[in-house]
């Protein structure tokens, strides 16, 4: 039985401008303790997928289960065994942090949860906090305390919508050897996120949504075996030659370009030589994640 | 303790944690109210007969401010809780939408109940409070704080902005609440305010409370009953509707 279940998922919104198509047929299963990722860029659809998933949003069409109990007709048990870290910053002004956390155990029906919540404020680095108000904690804070609510009854599975971004680089260590530990344990873990050295180092299978539709579903080492081409990676102070800029990825001065062979580097450099710049630091690397999901984004198969 | 108590408890200690606005403040008010009515009107005017016009505000003032806070209470928390986000909490949990309903009524007949006893006890002050029928007293009151509970759940789940909120607060709740007969029998208005007055749900839960104290109300007791409990079915069955579907928090 799979952890999650996604079978022929799609969302239609209706708009002013007329119907949106958010989630197109999508199909696709996460085991029982997998740790898999779901890629794609802003508005793919992924945080719809979610929803969908979590019960903040109905499913035009197509059926969810949560470790085989269907997210709308058995909706308790689907959501018992699903932990959801949400996106946005949330938090309940009144109270405290053990507050919130005895609150969500109670809407779960446990009673007594005292011991766990210990040991989740402990491995989240909370133990401080407890009694302080949701108010005052800072975003990083106010972010481990969601990833407690959404533990406080131990769920099978683990779904965290973009849990790193804005957070510092501290706290993302402390959040992946938390939820490494979760993972090791059995829970299975759902990731978004748009770091994908994250995803890569982190997720055993990956799934690649783009503009509401399944692109890419493969064992991560897979996906970046298709990746053959290398990649030469240089510093450039003049603009980059036009007939290079579709493929390039730019951080500032650094530009990434994939060259599959000596011929494919050689012909760079002599362009870039020949538009009058210097290519500084030239190095040939192996393709990452990132390599392999601007080329399905760019070009899905 | 199962899911919906703990959602009750969570309800009730959000408005207790701000006590100061949600029940001191409302007492306040109705102090204010018996302060300034009871001063020009005392001895001016007398509704029933032998009851002074001071002992005749007192059970007026007690359930509007029960009826505004019940409705404040829930209507407050969905809005809040919709606009800060923060309702996914409750909406990831395998609570039911009767657990919804019944923890965000009842904490609202919990704060209007609060409220009552509050203004009952700085009201009495102007002289010792009678109460001919104590049940009749607890049955109106507790059915009027459920039925406006249920109102704010309507109001609070399809209001998006606090002024919509505010809107259906200042331009619906509370022309009814004053217009019910608060402040006078509506014995003593023109026929056609009477008749529209009859059309007002508000003043049988007024007339009704009221009876409960003076053993005398302007339609019997049991008519008043009936229309406040058919009121609490419907609104509450909204209510109940309106959280089955998600209106509005699941898309």
């Amino acid at each position: 039985m799979s952890a999650i279940s996604f079978q022929g998922v799609s969302k239609t919104y209706l708009t002013p401008k007329g119907a949106f198509s958010a989630l197109n047929d999508v199909s696709f299963d996460i085991r029982p303790g997998e740790f898999f990722g779901l890629l794609g860029p802003n508005g793919a659809g992924k945080t719809t997928l979610i929803s969908i998933l979590a019960g903040l949003t109905k499913a035009s069409a197509g059926r969810v289960t949560v470790n085989g109990f269907d997210v709308v007709s058995d909706y308790a048990s689907a959501r018992r065994a699903l932990g959801v870290v949400p996106q946005e910053l949330v938090f309940d002004p009144f109270f405290s942090v053990r507050e919130a956390l005895r609150f969500q155990s109670g809407y779960f029906g446990i009673r007594n949860n005292g011991d766990w919540i210990d040991e989740l404020l402990e491995g989240l680095g909370l133990a401080d906090k407890a009694t302080a108000n949701m108010r005052q904690l800072s975003g990083g804070m106010k972010r481990r305390v969601l990833m407690a609510l959404a533990l406080v009854h131990k769920p099978p599975v683990l779904v965290l919508d973009e849990p790193t971004a804005g957070v510092d680089v501290e706290l993302r260590q402390t959040l992946w050897q938390f939820v490494t530990r979760l993972n090791k344990n059995g829970t299975a873990v759902l990731l978004t996120t748009h770091y994908l050295e994250e995803a890569e180092a982190l997720c055993a299978r990956i799934a690649m949504v783009k503009k509401g539709q399944l692109v890419a579903l493969e064992k991560t080492s897979d996906l970046l075996e298709r990746a053959s081409a290398s990649v030469l990676r240089f510093k450039l102070d003049t603009p980059l030659p036009d007939e290079w800029v579709a493929q390039a990825r730019v951080t500032g001065r650094i530009v990434q370009l994939p060259a599959p062979n000596a011929e494919a580097v050689e012909k760079i450099l002599a362009s870039i030589r020949a538009a009058g710049g210097i290519a500084e630091q030239v190095e040939i690397r192996p393709a990452d994640l990132e390599d392999v999901f601007l080329a399905v984004m760019e070009n899905p198969s | 303790m199962n899911g919906w108590q703990m959602l009750f408890y969570k309800e009730v200690l959000r408005f207790w944690k701000v006590g100061f606005q949600t029940v001191a403040a409302p007492v306040l008010t109705a102090m204010m109210y018996m302060l300034i009515f009871g001063h020009v009107l005392e001895g001016r005017v007398e509704v029933f007969d032998g009851v002074s016009y001071t002992a005749f505000l007192v059970p007026g003032l007690v359930m509007m401010s029960m009826l505004q806070n019940s409705f404040s209470n829930s209507s407050s928390s969905l809005i809040q809780s919709k606009v800060m986000g923060n309702l996914i909490f409750i909406l990831l949990t395998p609570l039911s939408h009767w657990a919804w309903l019944w923890a965000y009524v009842m904490s609202s007949v919990v704060r209007g109940l609060a409220v009552g006893v509050g203004v009952m006890l700085v009201t009495s002050w102007y002289g010792q409070p009678h109460f001919e029928h104590p049940l009749w007293i607890l049955m109106f009151a507790v059915l009027g704080s459920g039925l406006m509970g249920a109102m704010g759940v309507v109001a609070g789940l399809w209001a998006e902005k606090f002024d919509q909120l505010a809107a259906f607060q200042n331009f619906v709740i509370v022309p009814m609440t004053f217009l019910s007969g608060v402040f006078y029998s509506i014995q003593s208005l023109p026929t056609f305010w009477q008749n529209a007055s009859h059309l007002n749900p508000f003043f049988y839960m007024i007339d009704g409370f009221r009876y409960g104290f003076f053993g005398h109300s302007d339609v019997s007791p049991w008519l008043s009953l009936a229309i406040v409990a058919t009121a609490c079915l419907l609104v509450g069955g909204i209510a109940e509707r309106m959280l089955r579907t998600g209106y509005k928090v699941r898309h």
